[in-house]
């Protein structure tokens, strides 16, 4: 019922607020978002946080376990393994936003058109992201990577190309119930041109899922770029990205677990927030929910 | 003068995987400004997709559509735009048809806006006085549609229909998602607005008490074609076919006093892809026989009033 | 009209429900009282929102779990007060002795079970009889609401929304229910199926001597099948009589709107009466008499205090303090 609600309001509520609202209503989005926030300042306070430099090698303490000075331990060239995790939160966040926002760039364009204009436009478009998508998604990003090189802006292309399907098949499922209500045709009747009803109309009521959808992907490109990193590709040494210090774990796992354990427990703590985030967005986000 | 619009022999066929289906099958009809006609129909009789043709949201497949004495069936770029200016569609459904993520004053200020008619300053107040108009109160300004009941936003949509001071408005259904006290408002609202602007409206509805209390005019279809056509008062006073005749007596009357005799149709309305010719209504016809194989032709049998039945005058013994 | 008594079927005392929405409690009925005999219809009328439907759950106890707060009062069926049963009792009672036939015919069948099944489902639960004997029952049942049973195969998909909404009916015949429950079961139908649709229930009503209550917004519906009228406003019954109390003396500001408000073909006016304003919202709902805001003869004894049930001669009653003096 929104008729109380309606009398009573005089000033203006945008859409942002009130999802924002209803975001912090949800105490597990509100933990994920804590989680995010403390990985970011982390991340951008990396020079301040850190107590050693990320690639600063200090032979005589190698290999140590956590204790005071060293509080996640040091591997085995005695770099400090807290020092690293703290600067490589910046080049994980880079390469996962990169990466979802690539790929969900490319398909909000992709989807669109497809959506929106339908026939063989659609046909088309929607094939060769079957194509894509029939490739595994680590393989292509291997391969990709292979013919690119190492690095952030690599890598990030590698990943993303593996995301681009999944959002423009989003976006053009929504797209496509929403270009039949009638708004869009009384949005025709006035005289609307193409460009105004898909930017005005129709795409601002289709990327709710997107944004969910975005949200979790960033999850997952943290856990693909951490994967690339173990086998090599991605982000080259010494830039201490997360998987990265997995890999150079793993040759000392039996004695020194440590290495492994503590990256990977980040690792999972992040893509947890951006799951936890995810769902929040959602719930706040779902119409049926608004009053 | 001219007929604000005339349709001629207008066709509008859908492709679809089991055939061609016929929405409006060579309907013609004239609208005298000022006026009001009625489409009368049940679901699926192309009344809704008649209104959209005639407006240029559908394109015609046969047929002409002239508006003020105007050929505007092919219109194309800036003639389309003036034409779409000058024709606007009221939508059944209050909550489908406002942007749910624009509010009140955006929506109504939209068409203003995309005329070019408007300075910028003056946008504002030609908002306010539309909303003033519509009768939607000034602080829902910057409410959104979810936050409005379905007689407000019923409003809303009639205030983007008339910002360009169109002279023909189809008005699909308007009242069929209100309830009965919020639909009076909203018939209110739209006569005075004829009156005031001197508009001419098609109405399309199922609901026959209420094109009877605002029309001018009657059309009843019956799978994409017309089989009556008269002025309002004669069709409820003696509706001649068949059709007509049993939709009338379907409808409950809160009249508990004389009860009329009703007509009970067998059968329910059969799919209008690719129809046979002859009759539409002969499978739920209490009268049918094999004369009404043959096509039927709209027939002028009294001074303006129009049936599509060969049989007419038998039925109704004349 | 026979008068009240040993003949009574269902009545209810006192009838609160009580949703909850994010914390703020939304009051859809409010002591609603009224009462049944065999063999009568009933019909509840009011807007969307009055609580009409809510009315009709409470009675077949499937009120939505997790949104209702509370939902007392008495509502007494063959001596058994519904209320005070255990699900378990009630969900016996529940298309055996009180059945319900919903709005949307097209979402109240299970799209992948066949139409047939669908009507031997409740016969099986309830009748405890074979397969074979079932499959027999629900055959007849389809011819008695006009379909050859040699659709019993066909999927609901495969019907039309009038041809469903019969198979909906003949789901909550099968049984042969004491009283049924019928929420605006036309009102998804165009003219003439709703009239083929209404001829039928009322002529298998007669048949099988069911009670039923039909709620509907559409006052000529309500004239066409029934014998008592209940006008609901607000969660409230605001004026209660038989057909011929309420369409001929209408007394409650509210009712008279509602008559003012539709156009009738067989009477011509040139502008409707509409009521002004909007039905209040539940969650704050006024204080004194729940029309008052858009009543036209609301006074200040009007706004404060509560407006009891009068009764206007016969078994008409009405809420409304002003009913005498307007006449």
């Amino acid at each position: 019922m929104a008729r109380g609600k309606a009398v009573a309001e005089e000033k203006k509520v945008g859409n942002g607020t009130l999802v924002l609202k209803r975001l912090m209503k949800n105490p597990n989005a509100v933990i994920g978002l804590i989680i995010l926030v403390i990985i970011v300042l982390m991340a951008i306070f990396a020079n301040a946080i850190a107590p050693y430099g990320y690639a600063e090698i200090n032979v005589p303490d190698r290999l140590q376990t956590p204790s005071l000075k060293h509080f996640f331990g040091t591997d085995e060239m005695g770099r400090d393994l807290f020092s690293r995790i703290v600067y490589g939160a910046r080049d994980t966040l880079k390469l996962s936003l990169g990466t979802v926002v690539f790929g969900t760039g490319m398909g909000i364009v992709l989807g669109s058109i497809a959506g929106y204009f339908g026939g063989w436009v659609d046909n088309l478009i929607m094939r060769i992201l079957d194509v894509i998508s029939a490739i595994p998604g680590i393989l292509m990003a291997i391969c990709i990577s292979a013919v690119l090189g190492g690095g952030l802006i690599p890598t990030i292309f590698a990943l993303g190309a593996g995301g681009i399907p999944g959002s423009a098949r989003i976006l053009r499922a929504q797209m496509i119930s929403v270009r039949e209500q009638e708004f869009v045709e009384a949005a025709t009747s006035i005289n609307a041109s193409k460009l105004r009803i898909i930017a005005k109309h129709v795409f601002p009521n289709s990327m709710s899922p997107l944004i969910v959808s975005a949200s979790m992907s960033l999850a997952n490109a943290i856990i693909a770029a951490s994967s690339l990193s173990f086998i090599g590709l991605g982000v080259q040494p010494p830039n201490p990205e997360w998987g990265a210090l997995l890999a150079a774990g793993r040759s000392q796992i039996r004695d020194y677990p440590h290495l492994v354990m503590l990256p990977g427990v980040v690792i999972m703590l992040t893509v947890l927030a951006f799951n936890l985030l995810g769902d929040g967005l959602r719930d706040a986000l779902d119409p049926k929910l608004k009053k | 003068m001219a007929p604000v619009i005339e349709i001629r022999d207008l066709k509008k066929y859908f492709e679809t995987p089991k055939g061609l289906l016929h929405a409006v099958d060579g309907v013609s009809m004239k609208i005298e400004a000022g006026q009001t006609m009625g489409v009368v129909g049940e679901s699926g009789c192309g009344k809704s997709t008649l209104g959209r043709t005639i407006i240029h949201l559908l394109e015609s497949t046969d047929g002409q559509i002239l508006f003020e004495g105007e050929d505007v069936t092919r219109v194309k770029g800036k003639d389309l735009r003036r034409v779409r200016e000058n024709m606007q569609l009221i939508f059944q459904d209050p909550y489908s048809s406002l942007n749910p993520r624009m509010t009140v004053t955006e929506t109504i200020q939209e068409p203003l806006y995309l005329s070019g008619r408007y300075k910028r300053g003056e946008l504002a107040k030609e908002t306010d006085r539309l909303m003033d108009l519509v009768g939607v109160e000034k602080r829902l300004r910057n409410a959104y549609p979810h936050e409005l009941d379905g007689g407000r936003r019923q409003r809303v949509g009639i205030g983007r229909a008339i910002a360009l001071n169109p002279k023909f408005v189809v008005c699909d259904e308007p009242v069929s998602a209100l309830d009965v006290s919020i639909q009076a408002q909203v018939l209110n609202l739209l006569q005075d607005l004829q009156a005031e602007k001197g508009l001419t409206y098609m109405f399309v509805t199922h609901d026959l008490s209420v094109v009877k209390h605002i029309s001018n005019n009657i059309c009843v279809m019956y799978l994409g074609q017309l089989v009556e056509t008269c002025a309002s008062k004669e069709m409820f006073a003696s509706p001649l076919h068949p059709y007509t005749k049993a939709l009338l007596s379907a409808i409950p009357s809160v009249d508990i006093d004389h009860r009329r005799k009703r007509i009970v149709l067998e059968g329910e309305i059969v799919s209008p892809v690719d129809p046979k010719p002859g009759c539409r209504f002969a499978a739920r016809c209490p009268y049918a026989t094999e004369k009404c194989q043959q096509p039927q032709k709209l027939e002028e049998v009294s001074p303006g009033h129009f049936v599509a039945c060969n049989q007419v005058r038998e039925i109704n013994h004349m | 009209m026979m008068s009240t008594g040993n003949n009574e079927l269902l009545s209810v005392k006192n009838l609160q429900v009580v949703y909850t929405s994010d914390g703020v409690p939304i009051h859809a009925v409010n002591g609603v009282t009224f009462s049944l005999e065999k063999g009568k219809t009933l019909g509840l009328v009011g807007e969307t929102g009055a609580g009409k439907t809510s009315i009709a759950k409470a009675i077949l106890g499937v009120l939505p779990e997790f949104s209702t707060k509370s939902c007392a009062g008495e509502i007494c069926f063959q001596g058994t007060d519904l209320l005070s049963l255990k699900e378990r009792q009630m969900a016996e009672m529940r298309g055996r002795d009180i059945a319900m036939i919903f709005q949307d015919p097209m979402t109240a069948l299970n799209p992948v079970m066949t139409v047939g099944d669908q009507i031997a489902e409740g016969i099986r639960i309830h009748n405890k009889v074979g397969k074979k004997k079932a499959r027999e029952m629900a055959e007849a049942m389809l011819e008695m609401v006009g379909i050859p049973a040699g659709r019993y195969k066909d999927y609901p998909h495969q019907f039309s929304g009038g041809m469903k909404q019969r198979v909906v009916i003949a789901i909550a015949l099968s049984c042969r229910p004491t009283l049924l429950l019928a929420d605006e079961p036309t009102t998804a139908l165009d003219v003439t199926i709703q009239a083929q649709v209404l001829e039928m229930i009322v002529k298998l009503r007669d048949e099988m001597g069911m009670s039923m209550i039909m709620i509907t917004h559409d006052l000529g519906v309500v004239a066409e099948v029934c014998d008592y009228v209940a006008v609901v406003y607000a969660g409230e019954v605001v004026e209660y009589g038989t057909l011929s109390e309420i369409y001929h003396n209408p007394a409650h500001p509210y009712t008279q709107g509602l008559f003012g408000a539709l156009p009738d073909i067989s009477v011509e006016t040139e502008r409707l009466h509409s009521i002004q304003g909007m039905p209040p919202d539940p969650s704050h709902l006024p204080e004194g008499c729940k029309f008052a805001p858009r009543c036209p003869h609301a006074t200040d004894a009007c706004r404060s205090g509560e407006v009891g049930l009068e009764n206007c001669g016969g078994t008409h009653t009405c809420r409304c303090l002003r009913a005498k003096e307007e006449g």
